[in-house]
Parts: C-alpha cells; structure tokens; sequence
C-alpha cells in the first residue's frame, strides 16, 4: 500500500474538519512551501520527522553505461533526507515488532 | 525553515481558517508519513519524492568504549528520493 496527496487530503477532511477543496490546496501547499524553501537554498527542519537538507556536489568523471564514452556529471545542488531519531525508533520498533510476529 | 515556520506560512496562505487548523494539519500530515513508513509502507507525492525502507542486513559491530564484538541486528531505515519536479528546481532553482 502506498501513502499519497489523497490519503492525506482525506485525513485532513476526516481529522481537522476541511473541506475537500481545502484539504487538497492544504496538501498541496504543505509540500510547496518545502520545495520552495530548498529552492531558495533553505533546509527544512521538521522537528520529530527530520530535516531536509542541500548539498552542493563537484563536477565528478562519468561514462555513459550502454556506450562505456566518458563523460563528466556536471556539478550539481542535490536534497538529502535525514530522518530525525523519532522517525528512525518508529520504524525500527514497529519493523521489530511485526518479524517477531512472523517468526 | 522550521516546523513552526511552515505553519505560519499555510497560516498565512489560508486566511479563512483559524490559526491552530494549519498546525494541527501539519501534525497530522507528518504523523500520517511516519505511520506509514513505520508499518512498511511507501509514500509516493508527485513532484516532491517518495520515501521508502532500505534494509540493513544484521552485522557484527563494536562496542567503540571496550572494544567488545556486538551482533547488529538487522534493521529498517527511512530512505527518501527526491522527485524530478524538486531536483530540477533545487539545481536550477528560478
């Protein structure tokens, strides 16, 4: 199961009492103000998920795989995502809990 | 930018609704991406990226106080990939 805009548009209606209309332009509003930020060369730190951050990475060799020609990948601004200690505990107790039960 | 950052941002984007419905949103959206990474599942946002579990394979590390050999057990970390939407703004950003 995959979790996507219209999931969390109908927990926005069915929890804080949106509308539809709201809960879409709310969704879609929440992931914009992030990618604006990174774009404007801010990290966004969100505290008990985790931070969005930038790196700016050098010109490195590279080839293409199907020809084997070298050619260099630019120098280039990349997002990093580092999930804060809660997200990680999270994920690690309730994957833990869930083999325990298989085994 | 923070978190109380973003919400006085959607705040200010959506005048009609009172304040604390934009933090609450915000915690409701962020709890909702946790839940799902922590039950295994993916989130996939269009234009933004997706997040995942990349396994970690159980390994034999060590105590770096005694130097004693400790069994790391296998385990599932949070991995995101940025979309294409927000590595070409992020690189190319105007």
């Amino acid at each position: 199961m995959t979790l996507t805009k219209a999931e969390l548009a109908d927990l926005l209606f069915e929890r804080v009492g949106l509308n539809k209309r709201e809960a879409k332009d709310m969704v879609e509003c929440f992931f914009e103000e992030v990618r604006t930020s990174l774009e404007a060369g801010d990290s966004v730190k969100l505290s008990g998920f985790g931070n969005f951050q930038l790196r700016d990475k050098p010109q490195r060799p590279g080839r293409n795989p199907k020809t084997g020609e070298e050619i260099p990948i630019s120098a280039r601004r990349v997002v990093t995502f580092h999930a804060s200690q809660m997200l990680k505990i999270a994920v690690e107790t309730a994957q833990a809990a869930k083999s325990a039960q298989t085994e | 930018m923070t978190k109380s950052e973003l919400i006085a941002r959607l705040a200010a984007r959506f005048p009609q609704l009172v304040a604390k419905d934009a933090d609450f949103a915000v915690k409701v959206i962020l709890d909702a991406l946790t839940d799902a990474l922590a039950e295994g599942n993916r989130i996939e946002i269009r234009g933004f990226g997706s997040f995942a579990l990349n396994y970690r394979p159980p390994r034999l590390g060590r105590n770096p106080k005694s130097g004693d050999k400790v069994q790391v057990p296998a385990k599932y970390v949070p991995h995101f990939k940025p979309g294409k939407e927000l590595r070409e703004r992020v690189d190319q950003p105007g």
